[in-house]
């Protein structure tokens, strides 16, 4: 991650190389498919707003999950579950200010009109720059050091102390300062080696899963999901899963000063941010 | 409607989104020809890449008994009007005849008995809707192979059409695979549905199944099947009703 000199410890107010060069473009070329692919299957969702375990699963089935409208009231039902969430799922406003009978808003779908097949087109063509960029990058990481060097976590951070103590820093909105900001924390390291290691495998896997092409290739598809409607089940929490991490993210980077955070994962410089104390004197 | 539909925070932001141009913005992206044709190109990779890992034969899971799904729903059409199709229900289909055409040898008529007194193929598969559903049902027919080995085809065919009774509006339900899916041996014109002969909701007499494609293209309402060597000049020139109509794709593997 950082590339300085090592006889001059950096220090808060430094700006310093911060992000490789392959990083930076990954993750803006990850942040734009994964924007495409979100949009666009919450539409392909909206063909069909239910959610199975198993090898079938249709209407007549029990759904776990369901997104719709109830009479004049969209509802988001879990299990048993169900919570009123007209105007934002299962009912809302359409394009034209009409009634939106489906389960997510047209303004966060691709495209903006009810259009099954439009979805898919988009999605299935941002699923190949996903299914190349994901690989392509674990490569280049493991090459470059970035795996082993920034993202894999030593035993002592791995320790509950440890974890503890990172988590009621970040409670308290106490982030590191100094050259400790170059390195990431370990609930940043958690949280980027679930998202490259857990979540994008897992979509992209359920994903082809849900291929009835690729089921008859590779039987052993449905097979670890445990049938084709479980992996459709699977796909949407790793998207809702996904969908998290970028709200803490978000969240993170604003704490964190937006605009250095930014031109870090930009052009690579970050300012190493000064000590509380600093920053008063 | 007495509660509201649209709550305050949905009015802003959706209004803020709206205002900002980005959905007209978005949707003008969408319906820009260039645009689509990459994006469909790109979208073909998946075909290519299936039908490297599929080969010919690669077979599409089947199923036990116990695995069927309680209820199979019908979907598309469930029902047709026209007279001539009306008069083959009540008659039982007894009159009835696949006409195969095009570029084969030998034109068929065939009667559905002469289908059920082909060799049988019976299997238990997963029936996939475009939709995301999915439901598991038993399928037995002659596999589409030996009806085309009867008719003959000739050198020059390439797809297979299936010309349906159900029409959408004022146009006919059409579909259309290749060669690799037609001479596939499950795929079969399936006359008999969870043991019982094909209801007129599942698309009575027969029913195409190509297994390792979704829904759509498992047409229904079979009438005739014809060879030819390209699907342009056919309706839209897309090979199927939904790939004219909406822009479905052609290859339905994913």
């Amino acid at each position: 991650m950082a590339e300085r000199a090592k006889d001059f410890p950096a220090k808060g107010g430094d700006l310093v190389r911060r992000h490789r060069l392959a990083t930076r473009i990954w993750h803006w070329a990850n942040a734009a498919i994964l924007a495409v692919m979100l949009m666009s299957g919450l539409m392909i969702f909206n063909a069909h707003p239910h959610l199975y375990w198993g090898q079938y699963g249709a209407n007549f089935d029990h759904a776990w999950l369901g997104i719709e409208a109830v009479g004049d009231h969209g509802t988001l039902r879990i299990g048993q579950v169900t919570l009123p969430t007209t105007g934002v799922l299962g009912l809302s406003r359409g394009p034209d200010g009409g009634r939106w009978d489906y389960a997510f808003p047209p303004w966060i779908t691709i495209p903006s009109h009810y259009s099954l097949a439009d979805a898919r087109i988009w999605h299935f063509a941002f699923a190949v720059l996903l299914i190349v960029s994901w690989p392509l990058y674990l490569a280049v990481s493991l090459a470059n050091g970035h795996l082993r060097g920034d993202l894999l976590p030593t035993r002592a951070e791995l320790g509950p102390r440890h974890i503890w103590h990172d988590i009621t820093r970040h409670a308290r909105l106490r982030f590191p300062t100094g050259a400790a900001a170059l390195r990431y924390n370990i609930l940043q390291k958690l949280a980027y080696g679930a998202v490259l290691f857990v979540l994008l495998p897992l979509v992209i896997l359920t994903g082809l899963a849900m291929a009835p092409g690729m089921d008859a290739a590779w039987p052993w598809l449905t097979v670890v999901f445990g049938g084709r409607q479980s992996a459709r089940s699977i796909h949407f929490l790793m998207m809702a899963a996904l969908l998290g991490f970028f709200l803490v993210h978000i969240a993170m980077v604003v704490l964190a000063g937006p605009v250095n955070e930014l031109r870090a994962m930009i052009t690579g410089w970050y300012r190493l941010p000064r000590a509380r104390k600093d920053r008063r004197g | 409607m007495s509660a509201p539909l649209v709550t305050r925070r949905g009015l802003v932001l959706g209004g803020a989104l709206g205002s900002a141009g980005l959905l007209g913005g978005c949707d003008r992206i969408n319906a820009d020809p260039a645009v689509r044709h990459f994006l469909e190109g790109l979208g073909s990779v998946h075909k290519t890449v299936q039908r490297a890992f599929l080969g010919r034969t690669a077979l599409a899971q089947e199923f036990s008994p116990s695995q069927m799904s309680p209820v199979f729903r019908s979907n598309g059409s469930s029902d047709i009007a026209d007279p001539a199709y009306r008069a083959h229900v009540a008659q039982g289909f007894a009159n009835w005849r696949l006409s195969v055409f095009g570029l084969v040898q030998r034109p068929l008529l065939l009667p559905l008995a002469a289908l059920q007194a082909l060799a049988q193929r019976s299997q238990i598969t997963r029936h996939d809707c475009v939709e995301g559903w999915s439901a598991i049902g038993k399928w037995q027919g002659p596999q589409l192979g030996a009806v085309l080995a009867q008719a003959g085809l000739r050198g020059e065919a390439r797809y297979i059409v299936f010309h349906c009774a159900d029409r959408w509006g004022t146009a006919p339900y059409y579909e259309s695979i290749d060669l690799v899916d037609a001479w596939h041996p499950q795929t079969i014109l399936a006359w008999r549905m969870n043991d019982a002969p094909l209801a007129v909701a599942h698309g009575a007499p027969i029913r195409l199944r190509v297994e390792r494609q979704l829904g759509y293209k498992q047409a229904k309402f079979v009438m005739a099947i014809e060879a030819r060597a390209s699907l342009a000049g056919l309706y839209g020139g897309k090979g199927g009703y939904w790939e004219d109509a909406r822009d479905y794709q052609w290859y339905a593997g994913i």
